[in-house]
């Protein structure tokens, strides 16, 4: 951008820019990480549930509170919930399921559905929070990445997980999920599980940014899947915008933060978004919030002439 | 191209590692109800609700690096063995239909075979001992107490025997026997089990049917057969 270092860099919209700056106070801070706050709650609260239940025999009214693991639990004796990718490979394995299970994988593909797919990867699983102390220590050591790896591997690692269900007749994610082998052992006793999270954790920290969830993990690329229909979405108010970059900067699957494609649609439409709100909480503009997908469809007319406007004030720039 | 040439040899690579894990241990005890290992490897969905079910904490949920396949349930009978709730909570419990929904009766279920050492069995030793068949949940049935004969001696001796139609594998003998290392263990019943085949006519036996005998078949040019087994030996004296 023709800018010289005197004169206040302008957005596309005519706007200063201005990059993030964490407040200094408390509350400011909390403010800025309270998308974080409050993953860590569901992620942390969500294996207490278990661990509680299966250790110290927590019950409400009787009923033990949540047996069993995230690839198929009971919800207070009575609401079955499983895993839908890991039903869907024994499926493929041709073999007949009781009821029980796939009600349970309904239950939870409904409520992913509805909540916005990937909203698993950050807001669930355990993994995540293994993946995000590797990359906020990649970004402390600034480590750069070994090599490029495109994030479609994650939908060839989807579709062979579900040919080797076929060919070898076990659920071939399944048997070698960490994410299932760290929860299960967190739950049922430690076995040489921690190797695999462990690599999962050096991979992440030295190999790739974001390697497992961002480019490998077939359960992302499974949820991901839903993202596309989801209701939840995150918003995007376009005419604010001006390009800092901000956003961009912290979001762990930086491909689907297209301005193009977010000023048209005025929102965030990859199902890759994992919903997690770093972005909220860092815009300087409050452009980007959590919303519903058809709050955004009146607008789209006026979205799509603010987003050619951008587009034209962005050639002037140039 | 290069992309699917990694996907293939990642889905080798892939499939050679699932291939060793589903077989990674046949040996293993599993829960009442348990289907045979490859249709059970398959329908566990790895949650462990059996396991949180037992009331007697028998059932493990096999972590990563364990001889046992990942993440499935199993029990060493040595430590606890399975106490056959009448209830059946584990099979109850199990969400995907591993562990079979049909099975009411806990005597019915085969979670392996008691088999004796008789080398290292104290009754067959020569000593009084029988515990196996005390402790034993389905009394007299699975394991019988029989007479055998002495070496040297005007006494008997008293020595357990297991039997295969009646044993439910549940493993309370292998953990109540005195010795060392227990000589009476729950085994998979394939690796010990033999098969005589349905050739054998065992014709003592009051219950074997009466089959057509075997028959030379007719000659080409019409002269007849030479006799053939009781029709042979009752040649001239019927």
């Amino acid at each position: 951008m023709a800018t010289d270092n005197n004169t206040v860099k302008l957005g596309p919209n005519g706007k200063p820019v201005r990059p993030f700056v964490m407040p200094s106070s408390f509350g400011g801070k909390l403010k800025v990480w309270r998308f974080i706050i409050y993953r860590r709650l569901v992620q942390l609260s969500t294996l207490l549930l278990f661990l509680g239940t299966a250790h110290w025999g927590w019950t409400i009214a009787g009923e033990p509170i949540l047996t069993g693991n995230l690839s198929s639990s009971t919800l207070l004796g009575v609401i079955p919930l499983a895993d839908p990718f890991a039903v869907l490979q024994i499926f493929l394995t041709q073999h007949v399921l009781e009821q029980e299970v796939i009600i349970g994988a309904v239950i939870v593909l409904s409520i992913y559905a509805l909540l916005g797919g990937r909203v698993w990867c950050s807001w669930v699983c355990p993994i995540n929070m293994v993946a995000d102390l590797a990359a906020w220590l990649r970004r402390k050591l600034s480590i750069k990445d070994c090599f490029i790896l495109t994030r479609h591997v994650r939908q060839t690692v989807l579709v062979l997980s579900l040919i080797l269900s076929v060919i070898t007749g076990v659920a071939a994610f399944e048997w070698v999920s960490p994410i299932s082998m760290f929860h299960r052992e967190l739950i049922f006793g430690i076995g040489m599980g921690w190797m695999a999270i462990f690599g999962v954790f050096i991979f992440d920290l030295f190999v790739l940014r974001d390697g497992w969830c961002g480019h490998l993990c077939p359960l992302g690329a499974f949820y991901g899947l839903l993202g596309k229909v989801a209701p939840i979405r995150i918003l995007f108010d376009a005419p604010t915008c001006t390009h800092c970059g901000e956003c961009v900067r912290v979001c762990p699957e930086s491909k689907v933060l297209n301005f193009k494609k977010a000023a048209e649609a005025g929102m965030i439409v990859s199902g890759d978004c994992t919903n997690c709100g770093r972005c909220i909480t860092v815009c300087p503009e409050d452009t980007l919030c959590f919303g519903l997908r058809w709050q955004n469809s009146g607008q789209s007319g006026t979205s799509n002439e603010s987003s050619l406007k951008l587009e034209s004030n962005h050639r002037r720039a140039v | 191209m290069q992309g699917v040439s990694l996907a293939v040899t990642g889905g080798l690579v892939w499939s050679y590692l699932l291939q060793q894990q589903a077989h990674a241990a046949p040996h293993a005890i599993r829960p009442p109800g348990a289907f045979d290992e490859s249709d059970f490897n398959a329908k566990c969905i790895k949650c462990g609700q059996c396991v949180r079910d037992c009331p007697y904490d028998t059932l493990k949920l096999a972590p990563a690096g364990d001889t046992v396949a990942i993440g499935t349930p199993y029990f060493i009978p040595r430590e606890v063995p399975c106490y056959m709730c009448e209830d059946i909570p584990c099979v109850k419990a199990c969400p995907t239909g591993a562990l079979d929904h049909s099975l009411e009766n806990i005597n019915d279920s085969r979670m392996g075979l008691a088999v004796i050492d008789i080398e290292s069995c104290l009754s067959w030793i020569g000593l009084r001992c029988e515990i196996c068949h005390r402790v034993c949940p389905v009394q007299n049935k699975a394991i019988t107490v029989e007479h055998h004969p002495r070496k040297l001696s005007k006494h008997a001796m008293f020595v357990p025997l297991v039997h295969s139609d009646q044993c439910t594998g549940c493993g309370v003998c292998e953990k109540a026997c005195p010795t060392e290392i227990a000589a009476i263990r729950v085994v998979q019943p394939e690796l010990v089990q033999g098969k005589i085949g349905e050739h054998y006519r065992l014709g003592w036996k009051i219950d074997t049917p009466i089959t057509q005998d075997f028959k030379v078949p007719k000659r080409k040019d019409g002269k007849s057969a030479p006799a053939t087994g009781l029709d042979y030996l009752n040649q001239g004296e019927l």
